[in-house]
């Protein structure tokens, strides 16, 4: 009876760090990525709006994967996008490209195309001209992968 | 010289919004990728893109290893007045190329 319990203990015990083990390297990624969101954003609060990310939500070839960033701005000298950052997660490095937009662009619209080295969460934060930052999100599912990113 | 190809109206009316697309020839060698011998293949990126509006500077890219290979740009601007458009690339081992194109604004 009490040799059941000690292994059922143990067995419980296995699986829960057997869990940890397995969360971790996400969680560890997960982090480096915002630690590089945090430094281009200086330390301000990145918040999620205004910002929309056109990408297919399943790639079929990572090597060239045609992104849209579109920020909701009147593009004004008052008020407009003064740049646009795409992140990754799980390529070598977490930046992709940095846009430096100012109010003569009309739009703030950019389009361009990036490898994805496995699936995984691609995020695009805009730099307002009042200081603010806006992001968003996207998971993607990439089939075959860039060599390498 | 690489080659490019750049898209971009020939003629605007004053005010309005003109899309630009850029697209150069080029390998964007990352650095992280093993070649035929085992070795990896030394880095060679376009790392900035810039585009000038008679030599006011309108839009700017700093661009890392997961840009694609032939890296495409397409972006917008305010036709303002009648000039010239020049895009410039630049990379590493010194790589650069300056391309322009003339627009005329009615």
């Amino acid at each position: 009876m009490n040799t059941a319990l000690q292994r059922r203990e143990l067995l419980q015990f296995g699986l829960a760090a057997g869990g940890l083990l397995l969360v971790r390297p996400v969680r560890a990624t997960s982090f480096e990525m915002q630690s590089a969101i945090a430094d281009y954003a200086s330390g301000a609060p990145v918040k999620p709006g205004k910002v929309k990310f056109d990408i297919p939500p399943l790639v079929e070839n990572g090597n060239g994967v045609p992104i849209t960033i579109s920020v909701d701005s009147p593009m004004t000298a008052a008020e407009h996008v003064t740049g646009i950052a795409v992140f990754n997660e799980r390529n070598p490095q977490r930046d992709v490209v940095r846009f430096t937009l100012g109010p003569r662009a009309g739009r703030a619209v950019v389009s361009t195309r990036i490898r994805l080295a496995t699936s995984q969460q691609l995020v695009a934060v805009a730099r307002l001209s009042d200081g603010t930052f806006w992001s968003q999100g996207v998971d993607v599912l990439v089939t075959l992968a860039a060599c390498l990113e | 010289m690489a080659r490019t190809l750049i898209t971009a109206p020939a003629t605007a009316k004053r005010g309005e919004v003109i899309e630009l697309r850029t697209l150069i020839a080029h390998p964007m060698e990352t650095g992280f990728r093993p070649g035929a011998d085992g070795l990896l293949l030394p880095r060679n990126l376009i790392t900035r893109f810039s585009c000038r509006y008679n030599d006011e500077l309108v839009f700017s890219a700093d661009l890392h290893a997961a840009m694609a290979a032939n890296p495409y740009i397409a972006f917008f601007t305010t036709a303002t007045e009648s000039g010239t458009l020049s895009f410039r690339w630049e990379g590493d081992h010194g790589f650069s190329q300056t391309e322009t194109v003339a627009i005329s604004v009615s």
